[in-house]
């Protein structure tokens, strides 16, 4: 078991759990909490590497580093593992952004080792959720990283917090309550009659048996449990309330990672199993998710709090994820999940700049600052560039994950399409309005607070969490064809078969 | 007669023997040694349990005995094993409370009469003849009402003991007027002459009552909606011991006992008559049971509701009618048995500590007490149905065997069922918020609680966190069914 090297990102959480737990003072919770991220992250730029060696090399199977544990036998529930472009490419991302998240919460107060215990097994469920490929296991990793939220937000969040953990958590064990029905009803069609059923989601791929009736039925299940994590319109209300009242690096896993948990879900589950449902009701989603785009960036522009903000400027950009995977090209999917790449580091970026921001000046309320710029250049920048890959600037993330989604839409020849297309891009501008608004008055503004200017710019541990950031940010921005090479392998048979059909 | 036949009641006798001897005990130790007579009663009924792992007695398969009145099986074995895990875990919570001043002197009896029901629910479980049943049915329910009265000088617990020993007698009364027609339609007693008379037999009145009086004098005990009225007012007004015992044990035998019942003497009419009466109970059972748990801010009153709509749960097994059913069903009673002993410890812990029983006194728990509050966190946390904890497994087994029926409608009921669990999450949560998020209060001051139940804590810790992801278990109840 433990020659699979994908089981350890399973195991570093664990182990780093019990490391806190034994941990006397903040000293030692920071050791641990950042040695543990670290190999992380370590782990899976090695992965990455690896991966690419043996894809090089062209092994072509559609995962590697498949393992398969049984547990619970009678039931063919086993614990099983496995890896492709997508997934190294999460598992990338969520680590980056553990350590960024670790080195935001330098200072937290009070109960810290409490804080880290919580946020470590948020991350537990994170890795094992993007590691997984037996349904069952994925769906119990995704309800693991859902519940330490609560108490997250709870305890160590400000404002409405008790209003806004309850609502998140229930919203979203919501979704989980259909998607639970939605896979327990997989697991039931899994196989042709008189075949083992299985929860693995290659065999189930394979053996293609979801009649197309089954499948209108289990698929908006699914994709609904997974589209309230990503923040699908009528069910983005957690979102914006959620990010507000969490604390810094809990916004930032949850906006940077745990969103994904949704997007990577409606496509490795949703689509990946039932495509032939996902072809006929793409268009019911295609309008939510069209909504989601537009009216996030508008309700971005009326808010005059920075994590405000920034949540509805997230669950635009999650809109724009689903919207791509529900396109059903390559095109589109690979700019899904440069996307999802991208929105990750970007607004974890931002929610980690807007906690250092609070920090300092005690308010997120933009009307009551001004001038940072030259009180605290080094932050002031980096917001910037933050802002920057928002709103697509050519050279970081941005802009290559907004140019292959409405390129791989607008390959779509019908009316439908493209109007949606059209009305999807108009996003960007909205963006650009809520960004420069908050640029200009936030930073090049007169300073608004006398008090302001005894303001220190960033500490070491803060320049190390956002340069980390705004590297990868630049990386993914300077060399998009790396990203896009990583996940082209992962289109399935049965996914092609579906755009063929389109 | 062939006095062998009793062999086959190996586990009732054990347990007859070890009641004699705690009875013994108790009646001729000196005085001096009357205070262990609750230790030595755990220590025999810890052997007692054991020994009900006995491969001997597992390995059996199936037996009977009487002429077929009673009956024994690996899955009979099995319930009962895991009834007697719980009545073990309430005895050793029950230790510091036996030893209160005014319940002191009668200690002794607390444990002869929990004993004397667990022989009640041990005959209910294994009759296949409903004379039998009836006859464990009281053995199970008169003595629990003295239980119930046992802190006689508290009013409340003298109010509660009424209100049950009323309910439970009418319950038994509806019972038995059911069973009349069902003797009226079948010509007998035996679950499986019944199974024989009822088949191929369509739906028709006298069925219809029959069925429904059966299911109603079982639903009394079980608590289900609409047969809940009592729970709640029984449930505050006993002792903690006692509620934490009705709630797990007496519930949790009395589904396995409905269970066999529905499935060995009516499953001939089984979609013609029963299960879309099973249907609506669950539905309203769980929901009810949900909508009044937010509104309590009593922990034990909480408690009972949350418990009603467990119920709801439990029978979600019953309406699979499948072999996975069964074993979903007995999981799920064991991992509730653990969940909700460790809340009712931490309950029991805190009302002998500090005398506080609502959940506004809960607040800061956190800060005071940090270990009764993440014992009652994760007891909560696995009631929702949260993973890793056991109740997220022991709640999807038992939706994934109700899916394997396989009508929509049964899917219409487990997506109700689940909308049901965000609910029930709202309400476990605002315990976790009063525990660990208000912190400007702390009404409960910081104490050590007694080993024995620190000790009981721990069991059902350990039992929350590895039965569900140590696979066999569930493995194992899968196989026997």
């Amino acid at each position: 078991m433990f020659s699979n090297p994908l089981i350890y990102f399973v195991v570093i959480p664990l182990l780093m759990l019990g490391g806190l737990a034994l941990c006397r003072n903040i000293k030692q919770i920071r050791a641990v909490a950042v040695t543990g991220s670290l190999a992380l992250t370590a782990l899976s730029v090695w992965l990455l590497v690896d991966y690419l060696g043996l894809r090089a090399a062209g092994v072509d199977a559609p995962m590697l580093y498949t393992g398969s544990w049984s547990w619970f036998t009678p039931l063919n529930i086993n614990l099983s593992v496995g890896v492709d472009g997508i997934s190294i490419a999460m598992l990338i991302l969520s680590s980056i952004i553990l350590l960024t998240g670790s080195f935001a919460s330098w200072k937290i107060e009070p109960h810290t080792k409490d804080f880290f215990l919580w946020l470590i097994l948020l991350s537990t469920g994170v890795f094992g959720f993007f590691i997984s490929i037996d349904l069952f296991t994925m769906f119990m990793f995704y309800e693991v990283a859902l519940i330490p939220m609560y108490l997250l937000i709870g305890v160590w969040g400000s404002g409405n917090k008790n209003y806004s953990a309850m609502k998140l958590t229930l919203m979203l064990m919501g979704g989980s309550a259909f998607l639970m029905l939605g896979l327990i009803g997989i697991y039931y069609h899994s196989a042709p009659e008189g075949q083992p059923l299985t929860w693995d989601l290659l065999e189930i791929a394979q053996n293609d048996s979801i009649s197309r009736g089954w499948q209108h039925f289990l698929f908006p299940m699914t994709f609904v449990g997974f589209g309230v994590l990503g923040a699908m319109f009528p069910f983005h209300t957690w979102s914006p309330d959620g990010h507000a009242s969490a604390p810094t690096a809990v916004s930032m896993l949850h906006a940077g990672v745990l969103m994904k948990l949704g997007g990577y879900g409606c496509f490795r589950v949703a689509i990946y199993l039932m495509p032939q449902a996902a072809n006929d009701l793409a268009w019911i989603f295609l309008i939510l998710t069209g909504i989601s785009v537009v009216y996030g960036a508008f309700s971005a522009c009326v808010q005059t709090d920075l994590k405000y903000i920034n949540a509805y400027s997230s669950v635009s950009h999650c809109g724009l994820v689903l919207f791509a995977i529900l396109m059903l090209n390559t095109t589109a999917m690979t700019g899904a999940i440069m996307q999802m790449l991208s929105h990750g580091l970007m607004t974890a970026l931002f929610f980690a700049l807007i906690g250092m921001i609070y920090g300092r000046t005690h308010t997120r309320d933009i009307r009551q600052m001004g001038g940072l710029m030259k009180i605290m250049p080094f932050l002031a920048v980096c917001y910037v560039i933050a802002g920057m890959a928002s709103l697509g600037l050519p050279g970081l993330s941005g802009f290559v994950a907004e140019m292959t989604i409405f390129v791989g839409s607008f390959e779509h020849a019908d009316m439908f399409h493209r109007v949606f297309t059209i009305v999807a891009c108009c996003s960007i501008v909205i963006t650009a309005v809520y960004i420069l608004r908050v640029v200009g008055k936030l930073l090049f503004g007169p300073v608004y607070d006398e008090h302001h200017l005894a303001l220190t710019d960033a500490t070491w541990w803060e320049r190390t969490s956002t340069i980390t950031l705004i590297i990868s940010v630049a990386a993914i921005g300077c060399f998009p064809n790396f990203f896009a090479d990583l996940i082209k392998f992962t289109f399935s048979p049965s996914i092609f078969a579906v755009i063929g059909m389109n | 007669m062939d006095y062998s036949q009793f062999l086959v009641m190996k586990q009732e006798i054990g347990l007859l023997a070890v009641f004699l001897l705690v009875f013994l005990f108790d009646t001729f130790m000196p005085q001096r040694g009357q205070g262990c007579v609750g230790r030595f009663c755990c220590v025999l009924f810890a052997i007692f349990t054991a020994f009900g792992f006995c491969p001997s007695l597992t390995a059996d398969g199936f037996d009977s005995a009487f002429a077929g009145m009673y009956n024994s099986s690996a899955a009979v074995v099995n319930i009962k094993n895991i009834l007697n895990i719980g009545a073990l875990i309430v005895m050793i919570q029950a230790l510091r409370w036996a030893d209160q001043d005014m319940v002191r002197i009668r200690r002794g009896e607390f444990y002869e009469l929990l004993l004397v029901t667990l022989f009640g629910m041990y005959l209910m479980i294994s009759a296949r003849h409903f004379l039998l049943f009836v006859i464990g049915l009281e053995t199970a329910s008169l003595p629990l009402a003295a239980m119930v009265a046992f802190e006689k000088h508290r009013y409340e617990s003298r109010e509660a003991a009424i209100k049950y020993i009323l309910t439970a007698v009418f319950s038994s009364a509806v019972f038995l007027m059911g069973l009349s027609f069902v003797y009226g339609l079948a010509g007998s007693l035996y679950f499986d002459n019944i199974a024989v008379a009822l088949w191929g037999e369509q739906f028709n009145a006298l069925l219809a009552v029959a069925l429904a009086f059966v299911i109603a004098g079982i639903g009394f005990k079980l608590s289900l909606v609409p047969f809940h009225l009592w729970t709640a007012d029984v449930y505050q007004g006993a002792p903690t011991p006692v509620t934490s015992y009705l709630s797990v044990i007496s519930k949790g035998s009395a589904a396995f006992a409905a269970m066999v019942i529905l499935w060995q003497a009516f499953g001939a009419v089984y979609s013609q008559a029963w299960e879309w009466m099973l249907y609506a109970l669950i539905i309203i059972t769980i929901t009810v049971g949900n909508l009044f748990a937010i509104r309590q801010r009593n922990i034990k009153r909480f408690l009972a509701f949350s418990s009603i709509s467990q119920a709801g749960y439990i029978m979600l097994g019953v309406i699979a009618y499948n072999y996975m059913g069964m074993a979903a069903l007995m999981y799920y009673v064991l991992v509730y048995i653990f969940s909700n002993l460790a809340a009712f410890g931490v309950v029991g812990a805190i009302e002998n500590a500090s005398g506080k029983v609502w959940i506004d006194d809960y607040k800061g728990l956190y800060k005071t007490n940090p270990r009764l509050a993440f014992t009652m966190m994760l007891a909560m946390f696995s009631l929702a149905g949260i993973p890793p904890f056991a109740g997220f497994f022991s709640k999807f087994f038992i939706f994934t065997s109700a899916i394997n029926q396989g009508s929509v409608a049964i899917y219409v009921l487990v997506l109700i069922a689940l909308i049901n669990t965000i609910i029930s999450l709202y309400y476990y949560l605002l315990v976790v918020k009063a525990m660990f998020i208000s912190q400007d209060d702390c009404v409960i001051a910081r104490f050590r609680s007694a080993g024995s139940e620190r000790l009981a804590l721990w069991i059902c810790v350990a039992g929350i966190i590895f039965l569900g992801i140590v696979s066999c278990v569930y493995n194992h109840l899968l196989e026997i069914v």
